[in-house]
């Protein structure tokens, strides 16, 4: 239970999607204009990351790696699918937003409206694929660890797009030099989230 | 093809320096982030990863042109992945079996290519409405502005960080740390690369005023 605990706060603060690793900076870089559409895309990010990695999470251990065929027959100890990795893990993520964004529409259509068209947008978020590519590279042991490094990745994704909206929303009112409006001073604010973010480094978990 | 257009015609090779400069997909149209900067801390992965970039778009751009009156609208997107992920397959094999140090350098990055908004971008902007030869020099064009802006990041950040130019130590042989120079190690963290890009739109829109953003 603990190690799970500190799985989620790990890929929150310390390995954070956008400021450690620079995943998803297209859309954080292009929908955080206002703290409103950012916490929408915050939110689907979130679901999205939490129902694929533990998803792929499966798919991985018992279709791709070495030997994962095993439960269906003894001969199949040898294969190894792994070179299929990312062609399975962008399927799944594709149609899974595709069933996530039908049955949201179907129960709540509320959220689906506040959502719109950031969900099928998050099919080529590059944090969602990244999310199951790490799960894989880090070997976690149980689905419960994937799940929560799914959730935990989210949740530090979600952080950082509504802190930099905010900070937007803000700096609107302020002179910044002509050259770096908008594109420039959004990345130079980010890598200065970035330093702060680092001090979380040295929390030993 | 065009039969009445010459093969380099002023409008192609436009499309082939355009994003060097005025459309570049980093610093302009704002595509290409996510796996750009993780990867610049030094100048080797960073080249690696931007022929991988060239390879995989100029192909597929290509293809995309071939197919595009053949592919249903509705189901663009995961043609489209579809063929992009095999690309990036290929891509990821010959690389761990040609330079596997490198491929272990770039981890889950080469995975990534497949959802480089640059490539969807492209595809989907321009290979679905143009011809193959046309789609190609896009490809390459655009994938080279990507390359370009990655490795000027990746020098900078291996001179000032690491004090080495392509592993080649070249700060220690000009004597540079017997004046008392040392490494900047906040160069080699992962904001430094954002500051970088950063600075590089601040002297770009400087140069080219009609960049600027207004709002």
């Amino acid at each position: 239970m603990e190690n799970i605990v500190n799985i989620f706060v790990k890929s929150v603060f310390i390995d954070n999607m956008i400021f450690a690793y620079f995943l998803g900076m297209c859309s954080y870089l292009a929908v955080s204009k206002t703290v409103k559409t950012s916490v929408g895309l915050g939110i689907a990010v979130i679901f999205v990351l939490g129902i694929t990695v533990p998803i792929n999470y499966l798919i991985e251990n018992y279709i791709l790696k070495e030997g994962a065929l095993i439960w269906i027959s003894k001969s199949l100890v040898n294969v190894d699918l792994s070179f299929l990795t990312f062609i399975m893990f962008i399927a799944v993520i594709a149609s899974m937003v595709q069933l996530v964004e039908m049955v949201i529409e179907k129960f709540t259509p509320t959220l689906y409206n506040n959502l719109g068209i950031f969900l099928p947008l998050i099919a080529v978020n590059c944090a969602i694929l990244g999310g199951s590519l790490f799960m894989q590279q880090r070997e976690y042991n149980s689905i419960l660890e994937a799940t929560s490094y799914g959730l935990g990745s989210g949740v530090g994704w979600f952080l950082a797009i509504v802190g930099i909206a905010a900070i937007r929303e803000k700096i609107r009112y302020s002179n910044v030099p002509d050259p770096l409006k908008g594109l420039g001073i959004t990345y130079i604010i980010t890598g200065l989230m970035g330093i702060a973010f680092m001090s979380f480094m040295g929390i030993k978990l | 093809m065009n039969d009445n257009e010459p093969l380099f015609s002023a409008k192609n090779i436009k499309l082939l320096t355009g994003p060097l400069n005025k459309d570049n997909p980093i610093t302009v149209q704002v595509l290409g982030i996510c796996s750009a900067l993780a990867i610049t801390v030094n100048l080797k992965p960073s080249v690696v990863m931007a022929l991988a970039v060239v390879a995989v778009l100029g192909v597929s751009n290509v293809v995309i042109s071939v197919l595009r009156s053949y592919i249903p609208p509705r189901i663009r997107i995961i043609v489209q992945l579809t063929v992009i992920a095999a690309m990036v397959i290929l891509v990821d094999l010959i690389l761990k079996a040609f330079a596997y140090d490198i491929s272990k350098q770039l981890s889950v990055f080469v995975g990534l290519i497949i959802t480089n908004c640059i490539i969807m971008g492209r595809l989907e902007a321009f290979a679905m409405a143009n011809k193959p030869w046309q789609s190609f020099l896009d490809g390459i064009g655009n994938a080279a502005g990507y390359g370009g802006i990655l490795i000027i990041v990746a020098f900078f950040r291996e001179l000032l960080g690491s004090g080495t130019i392509w592993d080649y130590p070249l700060l220690e042989k000009l004597g540079i740390y017997t004046t008392g120079y040392s490494d900047n190690g906040l160069m080699i963290l992962p904001p430094m690369a954002l500051i970088t890009v950063g600075i590089i739109i601040w002297v770009q829109r400087g140069k080219n005023r009609d960049l600027i953003e207004t709002h």
